[in-house]
Parts: C-alpha cells; structure tokens; sequence
C-alpha cells in the first residue's frame, strides 16, 4: 500500500442552492486515491457519494452549485481541479478522469448509434484517421466483452441489454486512457449474476491498465470484495476510512459497524481471530439500520449520525468532530467515541432499537 | 425491423378521419336556415336551376341518398359548382392554391428559422436575455391577433420604410419571396412563440438527462456536447408541436391574405361568405381539412425517420 | 488538532450558497403574476362597463364635421374615424363586446366540453370511443376555417358568432379533461368512494372534477384569449360584429382603409386587445403557478 497519491481531496464541500433552502450535499469529504488503487466509496442513497464524485469531475450543474475545499490531481502539478476553468477541465476529462453512471439505460444518447458515440470519445483527445478510431473502437469492445462488435456499432442504445450497455459505457469511459476512473454504482440496476460479470470486468481492466478507481456503491458486499480501500460516507461527510482489511476487521464508526451488521451472514467476513470480529447477523437474517437519513438541509450541530446511534451521547449531539486518527496506520474515523465503538463487541439487535 | 410498421393503421385512420371531413363538410351545407338552392343560386335564381340543383345535391331525397351523391361527386372531383364565377369550385380553388401553399412553406420555413436558435439559447442559458426577453414577447405576442400584427408590419415596413411592397403576390420565385416576406413574417412570429416555448423546455429537460454528463465526461468540447446530444434529442420533441401547430398556421393564411391582399384560398372563402358562395366554401373548407390531415402524416413520418425509437416502438 | 469545529471556508460558502437560494424562491413572484392580471382586468371590466361615465361621446354616432381627427386633438382623447366618431369611446364600448364574448362563449364551451370529457374518461368503452372519435373529427378541422363555414351557413352576427364557437370549441376542454379522468380514475380516492358504494354520478362530479379542475381552469383562461382573438378576427372579417357595432375587430377593418393616413383607427384597438389578452394570459400563468407549483 505503498503508491503515490493520484488524487487528493481535502475538506471537499459541495452546496447546493435549492428554493427549500441550501443543501450540504457534501460536508467535509478526505480522503486520497494512490496509483493503481481502488477506493471504495460506501454510504447510502443521499450521503453525497453521487455529489462527491460528480464535483470532482466538475459536471455539477453551474447554477446553485458552490463548491469549497481542494481536489488536487497530482500528475498535473497538484492542480486544484475546483479552480480550473470548464475548458482546463475539459482536457482532463477522458484523458485523466472518467465516469460511469449508475443507469446504462439513460447513460447514452438514445437516437445515435453506439458506434458514433464510441468514436466521438475515441477521437476526442487524439488525432487519428478514421480506419485507426475505427480499429480502435472495435477494440474497445472487444475487450469489455461485446461480441460482434462490427455489427454492433451499428446499433442504437435501445437494442442493447443492460449488462451489454453498461460494458459499451466502460468501453467509452476508457476510450482515451484515463487514469482515474469513478463508476457512480456501476452494477445497482443490474441483474446480480451480470453484477458480477460487470465487477470482474472492471477489475481486470484496472489491473491491466494500471489506473485508479473510485468505486461508489450502496452495498458493503460489492465494496468490500473489489476494494483496497474504503471510505464510508454519512450525511455528506466521510465518516471512516481506511483499508478493507481494517475496515472488516475493527470497524471504529457506529454506522459502518451497522452495515457490516447488515451484510447477510458470509458476506465480507472477517478472517477469523483478528481482534473482536463484529457479530455479523444470524444465518438468513438480515438486519437493517432503523431510522431515516438525514436532511442536509437543516442539518443538526452535533453528529448526524446521532438519532440513529446507540452510542449517543450529549456530547456528540453538541459539536462534532474532524476525521480522528484509530489505531491502525491510514485508518480514520468521525466519531467522539470510536474507542468504545470497537470495542463494543456483541453488537446486538436491541443496541439498535 | 420495419420503421414503418404501423403505416397501414395509420393509413386506415387516415381514411377514418377523412370520411368524418366529408361528413362535417356535407352538414355545413345542410346548416343553411331556408332553402339551400335558394341560398346557392342567389340572384341566379331560375326555377330550373333551382330544380337542378335539388337534383344534383338530392335535396328532396333522404339524406344516406345525399351524402351518396355527394361523395359521388367528390370521387369524380366534381366539388360543386360556383355560380358566382360561373366556372366548377374545382377551377376557382385551382386558381387560388399556389400563393396559399407558397405562403404556408415559407410561414413554416421561417418559423423554424427563427425558433429552433432563440429556443436553444433560451433553454441552455435559463435566465439570460434571451430566455427573459422571450419570455416576454410571448406573454404579448400570444394576446396579439395575427392580423393586427400583420397591420403593424405593414404600417412600419411599407408605409413608413418602404422597404416591402403592400400587397400582391408578385412574379417569379424571387417575387413571390419579397411579396410574401411579410405575410409569412406575419405568421411565423404568431407560430414562433409556441415553437421557442416547447423547444425551451425540451432543451432544459434534456440537459438534464444523464448522457448529456456522459458525453461531458468525455472530454469533448461543450459546443459539441450541445449540438450533437442537446440540440438533436431536444429537437425531435418538438416535430410534433411543430406538426400540430401547422394546423393554426393554415387558420392563420386566411387573415394575413386578407391584409396583405394575396389572391389565395383564404381569401377566396371569406369572399365566399361575402358573396353568399356556399359550393365554394364548402370546397375549400374541405381542402383545408384535407391539407391539415396529410401534414399530420408528414408530421409523423418525419418523426419516424429522425428518432429511430419511434419507428421501433410502434413496430412491435 | 484533533477536535476543533470544521469551520471557516464552509461557512462562508454557506453564506454565499444561502443567499442564491433565497433569491431563487420565488413564491412571491408567482402571485405577483396573478394580481397584476387580475388589476389589469379589472381596470377594463371597469372602464368598460362604466363607459358612459368616462367619455361623453355615442359610440356610433356619426360626426362628420371631425372625421378623422388624430389624437389628442378637439378633445379627442384617441382622435376620431372616417365618420367622425371618437376611438376612445368605441374602444370603450366595443370592450363590452369583446369581454361578453371572452366570458359567454368560454364558459358554455368550458361546461360543456368537461362534462364530455369527464363521461367520456370515466365510462371508457364504446362511450369514450364515440365522444372521441367526434373529437377528433374537429380537432381534423382548421379551427378557424371550420367557424367561419359555420358562420358563412347561418349568417354574420354576434350571435351566430356565439354560435359557431360553442359548436367548436369545446373539444379541447373535453380532450384536456378527459386525459386528466383517466388518470384520476386509478387514484386512491377514487376507488376508496366506489367501494364505499357512492353512485358513479356522484364519484364523477364531487369526487374527481374537484381535483382535476384545475387544468381546463387553466386552459379556459387561455381560450378567453383566444375567443377574443377570434372574435375580433371575424370582426375584421366582417363575419362578426355588424357596423355600427364599436367591436374591435371591425374597427381595425376599416381603419385598414385609412392606414396611410391615419394610422391610429386600426391600431389602437389593437393595443386594446393586446391588454386584454396579456391580462387574462397572465390570470393563468398565475393560476398555473399556484394551482400546480411546477419549475420555471
């Protein structure tokens, strides 16, 4: 876990101005992605997951969007990518930093062909003849797995199957060799046997190419299986980090503790004796977390994980707290009391009541 | 996949809705208080005439036995007889279609002209001048009758700047373009406004679908991301607002012809009426539903050709 | 280090973020819309019914030592036509004209066209086929076209214009009415009062026209814009308003005769028109704005 960092982001805040009021849709993000590394980010609908990584590409909408904070992309002499300007942006975006969006089927442009759409990113930051976008093109999808591809260059988005879109989407999103690619819940719309096909897939190019990625997904499962790293997000704010063994192992925030509670029994398991693994719920049992996420609009003083929490305390309703350094080494958490958080063993069913 | 697969039940409903067009075009006929030879003959009034007619039309027959006859002689394109001219409703409406079929193209040209641009802008750039100052002239443009904004132009651009003649339909395609500027400026202004409106709101939905960030996220220039995903999928939504209102459009040549003095079907049926002319009316009142009924179906096969779901939704 | 407030950047973003969503409320804006067009209206309904109070001058009576005075001019607050009578006033009375049409035929058609829609939604079937298909046989017709046909049949006056509009006009109340039925009809409410055994008249008309009103509300403002317009249209047409009748449309038709010399005849009932209609327009935008808070 040596690498360089490819991207850093420091203190990332992302508000928006609605007619209900002023979002905080992100509120204090950290974290880095090295080289070649895959980051996990996890957290549920509405965290700011989606946010985070859409101000990082810079496709946030221009109007009622204010953003603070620093992302810094370090091959390209540790700019801050929230001072670029759209056309600075521009040329990082494909080249450098990529994106995959959650829903294949709205992902494309629905009346031009797959073909047209693929070489429009092919030739978008290289010069080539047409045969060589061409051959290229036809490579790219070949190697994300879609048979045939002459003939299905031809086709429109509304004559693929989800699995199928959702590959031609990778295919375009690595068409100009970026090094860091965000896939915003790559596999949520997906039937789960194709998840898995889309999962390895992902895997695969990004072993082969060497980039970094940012992986974004609701579910802990798919997180924890991909990932070198994860960062877990609540209420707009990251709220643990570090690498996934650690993770598993000594999850030192409520919530994260929570979720692994959730995970159906088997999945992420902790490798066995590594110090107070988490009681993860009885065979067949799935717990949830009760209570409802929170407004980040009228967002309370203290922690925001609070009314949820069974470890509450006043002190934690009053103010809440920068990201804390835990015991082990690139391991950080949120939370006034994540000493007793890991230490809380039997996490029982009534500790979430 | 067949992109026209529906074509023969659309074909059929065609010919539905054209049949319900000769039904409403045989009633207005039959609207008349009184004695419809009387009324049609006028001042030509002879009792044989009067009998003839009563045979032609089968005034004292029962009235399937009428819409018979009458579609007969629809069929043999025998659209009644005007006696004001003295010639068949057939000639007269043939003298009068080419400046109205002129005026109605170069009206829907320049709609399209004006609208598809300032619509674009207004919708990527909410709140702009341009969507602001749209948003205003609208407001006025749609409580402004057509025919008074036609007086308007003509007050300004005629009288005042000379700059285009008053009236007349003018000699050779470039004359018919320089007379006809105005009238159909007329027109397109009163059409523009619903065009700039719908395409408005199809860009802004648009921008905010989600290939739009793909295409972003590409890296490819913002002036592309708007021409080439914006701008295409924001259009074909507005084929069909562009078809339905051609329909007003064609209501619309009958007051600018009027104001302009342009020899064209719209001012041949409110002399009609003037001139008590009923075969007349009737015919062209005919025609116009006809005209507007085949641009709906250009309407929809230009709609299947540019947006290739279309076709394939309604094929299976 | 460790436990300090996450501070200062944020906040000062917060502010600026705050200030952006405050001003995009706009609540208040969409009211405005409503009140100004009702202000407008009621200053014409105003000026208009209480013509005779705000100018001396008979709307139809000839003059002919002052015809075509400009305006400002003899007292003429609007000048005068080729017969010597004052503009202002004809304005003045010809508004009765054209907002007993904007009213009269808008509502009869509104009536009418939303009960045939609301029949035609809820019973479905050969019923809703039938009404529709009638429908569509005159949407098939270029409104004005099929007005003036009917008016060319029954002969030029204001009541036949009355008339022909009501005969017309009424199938997009039922289009609009019968699409919002359809989809009134799967809500809950509506099969919580069928199962409570209410009779099918009773759920049509206190149940679902109550809730999906709002539309052909909004639509019937439009339209008195737009019978206005055609009012005046088959004035100018002079398929209307007989002369001497002050209507709108009539005047702008003779004052086209004169348009060289004295423009003010064909024009400012123009601008007459144009108020109206801006006020009614902008009666539903608001209307539009509150009954169904949408984005702008």
């Amino acid at each position: 876990m040596t690498t360089d960092a490819l991207l850093s982001v420091r203190d990332l805040h992302t508000y928006l101005a609605t007619r209900h009021g002023v979002v905080r849709a992100v509120d204090g993000v950290t974290f880095t992605v090295g080289q070649a590394e895959v980051v996990g980010v996890v957290g549920e609908s509405g965290c700011g997951k989606t946010v985070t990584c859409r101000t990082i590409m810079g496709l946030m909408p221009r109007r009622g969007t204010y953003s603070g904070g620093e992302v810094i992309y370090h091959p390209r002499g540790d700019a801050n990518l929230l001072n670029l300007s759209q056309s600075q942006m521009q040329q990082l975006r494909g080249a450098h930093l990529a994106m995959i969006f959650q829903d294949p089927m709205t992902a494309l442009n629905p009346v031009r062909t797959i073909g047209d759409q693929l070489l429009e990113a092919v030739t978008a930051h290289a010069a080539m003849t047409r045969e060589e976008a061409r051959g290229r093109a036809l490579g790219l999808l070949v190697r994300v797995g879609i048979p045939a591809p002459e003939q299905r260059m031809r086709d429109y988005p509304f004559q693929f199957s989800g699995g199928m879109l959702q590959r031609a989407l990778i295919a375009i999103a690595l068409a100009s060799e970026p090094k860091l690619l965000l896939a915003d819940e790559p596999t949520t719309s997906l039937d789960v046997i194709i998840q898995d096909q889309i999962l390895s897939l992902l895997l695969e190019l990004q072993r082969d190419t060497g980039m970094s990625m940012i992986l974004v997904s609701h579910d802990l499962a798919v997180i924890t299986e991909v990932c070198d790293r994860i960062i877990v997000m609540y209420g707009g704010q990251v709220v643990e980090n570090g690498d996934t063994e650690t993770i598993i192992a000594q999850p030192s925030h409520p919530y994260t503790r929570a979720l692994l509670d959730a995970l159906p029994a088997g999945a992420g398991a902790p490798p066995a004796g590594a110090g107070g693994p988490p009681q993860v719920g009885e065979r067949g049992k799935l717990r949830s977390i009760p209570g409802s996420p929170p407004s980040l609009i009228d967002t309370p003083p203290g922690c925001r994980f609070a009314p949820r929490c069974p470890l509450v305390t006043d002190e934690c309703r009053s103010w809440m707290t920068e990201l804390l350094d835990a015991a082990e080494a690139g391991h950080q958490v949120r939370c006034l009391r994540h000493e007793e958080a890991r230490r809380h063993r039997a996490w029982q069913a009534s500790d979430l009541a | 996949m067949s992109r026209f697969g529906t074509l023969p039940r659309r074909l059929v409903h065609l010919v539905i809705i054209l049949f319900g067009i000769t039904l409403v075009t045989f009633f207005l006929l039959r609207l008349i208080p009184g004695d419809p030879a009387l009324a049609i003959l006028g001042s030509s009034y002879t009792h044989q005439r009067a009998t003839a007619i009563d045979n032609s039309l089968g005034l004292n027959k029962p009235i399937w036995t009428q819409y018979g006859l009458f579609m007969d002689h629809l069929f043999h394109g025998n659209l009644g007889y005007s006696y004001f001219y003295n010639e068949s409703a057939t000639t007269v409406i043939g003298q009068h279609v080419v400046p109205t079929v002129f005026l109605v193209i170069y009206a829907a040209v320049l709609a399209a002209v004006i609208s598809l641009p300032l619509g674009f802008i207004a919708g990527t750039r909410r709140g702009g001048i341009v969507d602001q100052s749209t948003r205003v002239f609208f407001t006025i443009s749609f409580a402004m009758p057509a025919f008074w904004l036609g007086i308007i132009l003509l007050l300004v651009f005629s009288v005042h700047l000379n700059v285009f003649p008053i009236s007349g339909f003018g000699g050779g395609l470039a004359g018919h373009l320089y007379y006809l500027f105005l009238p159909a400026l007329t027109i397109a202004l009163g059409f523009s406004t619903v065009l700039i409106r719908s395409l408005r709101a199809a860009t802004i939905a648009t921008m905010q679908a989600e290939f739009v960030d793909t295409a972003r996220m590409k890296g490819i220039p913002y002036a592309q991301v708007l021409r080439r995903h914006v701008f295409r999928v924001a259009v074909l939504s507005v084929v069909a607002v562009y078809g339905v209102n051609l329909a007003f459009l064609i209501s619309g040549t009958v007051l600018v012809e009027n104001v302009f003095s342009l020899p064209g079907l719209g001012q041949l049926l409110v002399n009609s009426v003037s001139n008590r002319d009923y075969p007349v009316v009737q015919a062209v009142a005919l025609l116009f539903a006809v005209l507007i009924v085949l641009i709906n179906l250009l309407t929809d096969i230009t709609q299947a050709a540019l947006d290739p779901r279309v076709g394939q939704e309604i094929g299976e | 280090m460790s436990q300090a407030w996450v501070m200062h950047p944020s906040e000062a973003l917060l502010k600026v973020a705050e200030r952006t969503a405050k001003r995009s409320s706009s609540t208040g804006r969409r009211r405005l819309v409503l009140i100004a067009g009702l202000a407008m209206l009621g200053v014409a309904i105003i000026c208009f019914v209480g013509a005779p109070l705000l100018t001396s001058y008979n709307p139809i009576k000839l003059d002919v030592l002052h015809p075509l005075a400009p305006p400002l001019t003899g007292g003429h607050l609007l000048g005068t036509d080729q017969f010597g009578r004052d503009i202002f006033a004809r304005i003045l009375y010809g508004g009765r004209i054209d907002l007993a049409i904007a009213f009269g035929a808008t509502s009869v058609t509104l009536v009418f066209g939303t009960i045939v829609g609301l029949v035609a939604g809820y019973f479905g079937g050969w019923v809703d086929n039938l009404l529709m298909r009638i429908v569509d046989l005159f949407f098939a017709f270029p409104f004005l076209v099929l007005i003036i046909a009917i008016i060319a049949m029954l002969g030029p006056s204001i009541f036949n214009m009355f008339v022909a509009i009501w005969i017309t006009s009424w199938v997009s109340y039922a289009r609009i009415m019968r699409a919002q039925t359809l989809v009134a009809k799967k809500q809950q409410y509506v099969l919580a009062a069928r199962a409570l055994g209410y009779s099918r008249l009773r759920v049509m008309f206190r149940h679902i026209l109550p809730n999906t009103a709002s539309s052909v509300i909004v639509f019937s403002m439009v339209d008195a814009v737009g019978n206005i317009i055609l009012a005046s249209a088959l004035g100018f047409l002079g398929l209307g308003a007989q002369p001497p009748s002050p209507e709108w449309g009539t005047m702008i038709s003779d004052g086209q005769n004169y348009i060289l010399s004295s423009w003010w005849i064909a024009t400012l009932p123009g601008v007459a028109i144009v108020f109206v209609g801006v006020a009614f327009s902008l009666i539903g935008d608001g209307l539009a704005d509150i009954l169904r808070p949408g984005d702008r």
